[in-house]
């Protein structure tokens, strides 16, 4: 889980005026613990355990309330960022169209099973549940944006790209 | 040959569809300067005249909701539900992409109805465009005068604060949206007390799904009895229909409430995919009962024509599986979303939800016996009705009724295939 490897980490100015701006917007202090949460993680790429002692701070609560909160959903990273990371919808809608031989042909193609990183630790792949976009499946989401209508060929165009960047 | 009845539906294709220019053009906020400036009791009266019901999944009658609220209260939340994860469904990210303006007029005139200054709006964390749409469009609202401390020139106090899921099935259920927001984890509260007298902060909330508090403006603008005059009488006006699977076109779709399977399927969506024959069909996303293809031939998509049908209208996601599709494969794929979504508070769903997805995947692999399908059977009735919130039902609808109507797949799995009924009579 979360790495306690030390990190620097700290919300900037603008930051600061942004928490102040939106605290009034939540009647208790734990309210603020997933915004602050996404904060870090926009800012940073990821969450340290120094940045929930941190939140914990501007919360008024424990590391481990916002330790248990950061683990308790799946889109928080408790780990230093991947560059590319696949996730490919892996629930009906998506598996009807074919999102298995998606997935078999990344896996193939990146030599790495899903749930697992490439050594280089460029491109990490996670198969996951619908991601709400069931008409054009099968689809995968690449850090923040969604790829659908997949083909294998979609797809060795897409790591063609990844890979020379 | 029926065709799309594009009421919420109207704007989006229009190029910008999302920004505030061009929901002006369309005579956006109209509704709303409408709206505020009637008595908020008699906003509610017309939404509750207009039968709106629910669009996230239950049904409920939007307006009788409302009047639930207790007349003394000091302070009403109004929560948006936009954390859209039902499998199957993907149409309130159609309405946060494309028109997320629709939505926020609907929740201007919901709060004024309620009373309310203040309205969250949960979105789904991995909804990245439609979340930057939102809070652009929330942003222009606030520039224009239609958020902030002084609602359309009315001297009215309204904020809208988007707060970002982060990847949760679970907090879809209302209460567990509420813990949410609060920063417990995404767990349902046990009812009552319910969220109209204690939700957010202890306040008294309502909270509505993004397809419903669409349709606000519309019923606005047109009246009741216009509103009503499409759909059917218990189901009134359009409906966001999710189509996906195995059809030649999928997408989401607004047709009238009551439409029949069989037009959606051959009229809007081209019919099954490839020419090739229907095996069957999930009507309102993945947790209700699947039918077959038989069944879904006589359904109409209301809400109670899918109950006389032995399923429910949901969230309209409909699913749609062709001939070769592996019926124990495809339960294999739910139940496993099941497993991984459970939010592990109650004991019969955390531990039930896993042993009931290991039996499936081990019948789907070939590699079960019988005893192991009585065991799945046992398993989803000890499971349902016995946990704080309705996922252990919606685990065990999948499970019923994949394993009853299309039995012989699942046998024919077994490494002792003899007949289970057989054995489970004797």
């Amino acid at each position: 889980m979360a790495t306690t490897e030390k990190t620097e980490v700290k919300f900037s100015e603008a930051r600061k005026q942004e928490i102040e701006r939106i605290r009034g917007r939540y009647e208790t202090p734990r309210g603020l613990i997933m915004p602050l949460l996404w904060m870090i993680q926009d800012d940073y790429g990821w969450i340290s355990y120094d940045a929930m002692e941190l939140i914990a701070g501007e919360c008024e609560t424990s590391p481990a309330w916002v330790y248990s909160i950061a683990t308790f959903y799946t889109m928080f990273e408790l780990e230093k960022p991947i560059r590319y990371h696949l996730q490919v919808c892996n629930t009906l809608s998506c598996g009807l169209c074919g999102s298995e031989s998606i997935l078999a042909h990344l896996e193939d193609r990146l030599g790495i099973q899903a749930g697992e990183s490439t050594e280089d630790g460029r491109f990490r792949l996670t198969a996951v549940e619908c991601l709400a976009s069931c008409g054009t499946g099968p689809m995968m989401q690449m850090n923040d944006e969604y790829y659908e209508s997949l083909t294998t060929e979609k797809v060795d165009a897409m790591l063609e790209e990844w890979n020379c960047d | 040959m029926i065709e799309e009845t594009k009421v919420l539906t109207s704007r989006i294709h229009k190029k910008d569809s999302h920004t505030l220019e061009s929901y002006r053009e369309d005579g956006g906020y109209e509704a709303a300067a409408m709206a505020l400036a009637m008595d908020p009791d008699e906003v509610t009266a017309i939404v509750k005249d207009s039968g709106l019901r629910g669009r996230g999944g239950a049904g409920f009658p939007t307006g009788l909701k409302w009047t639930f609220l207790p007349k003394d209260r000091d302070f009403t939340y109004l929560c948006v539900n936009a954390d859209e994860s039902e499998p199957g469904t993907f149409k309130d990210r159609v309405i946060l992409d494309l028109d997320p303006h629709l939505m926020i007029e609907g929740t201007v005139i919901s709060c004024h109805a309620l009373k309310s200054e203040h309205a969250f709006i949960y979105i789904r964390g991995e909804f990245c465009r439609p979340y930057r749409r939102l809070v652009a469009a929330v942003q222009e609202a606030y520039e224009a005068g239609i958020l902030g401390d002084n609602v359309l020139g009315t001297g009215r106090k309204l904020d809208i604060t988007i707060h970002k899921g982060a990847g949760a099935y679970i907090c879809g259920e209302e209460t567990a949206l509420l813990n949410s927001i609060e920063g417990l984890r995404g767990q349902p509260r046990i009812k009552p007390p319910f969220p109209t007298n204690h939700g957010l902060f202890g306040r008294s909330t309502v909270i509505n799904n993004v397809e419903t508090l669409a349709n606000v403006p519309v019923i606005l603008k047109e009246g009741a009895e216009v509103y009503r005059s499409r759909g059917t009488e218990k189901s009134p006006g359009t409906r966001l229909f999710s189509v996906s699977g195995h059809v030649e076109r999928p997408g989401v779709y607004e047709l009238e409430h009551g439409v029949s399977f069989k037009d959606m399927l051959n009229d809007i969506c081209g019919g099954v995919k490839g020419g090739r024959a229907l095996k069957a069909v999930v009507p309102g996303g993945s947790s209700v009962p699947v039918l077959t293809a038989e069944e879904s031939m006589k359904l109409q998509m209301d809400f109670e024509s899918c109950q006389e049908c032995g399923t429910m209208l949901g969230s309209a996601g409909v699913i749609v599986m062709d001939e070769t599709t592996d019926m124990v494969w495809a339960l294999d794929k739910l139940t496993h979303f099941y497993a991984h979504e459970s939010c592990g508070q109650c004991t019969p769903c955390r531990e039930g939800t896993g042993w009931v997805a290991e039996l499936v995947h081990l019948i789907n692999q070939g590699r079960a016996k019988s005893a192991d399908f009585d065991k799945l059977i046992d398993l989803g009735t000890q499971i349902c009705g016995n946990t704080i919130c309705v996922f252990s039902d919606a685990v065990f609808m999948p499970v019923m009724s994949y394993t009853t109507k299309f039995r012989s797949e699942f046998e024919s799995k077994l490494i002792d295939s003899a007949p289970v009924h057989e054995k489970v009579g004797a």
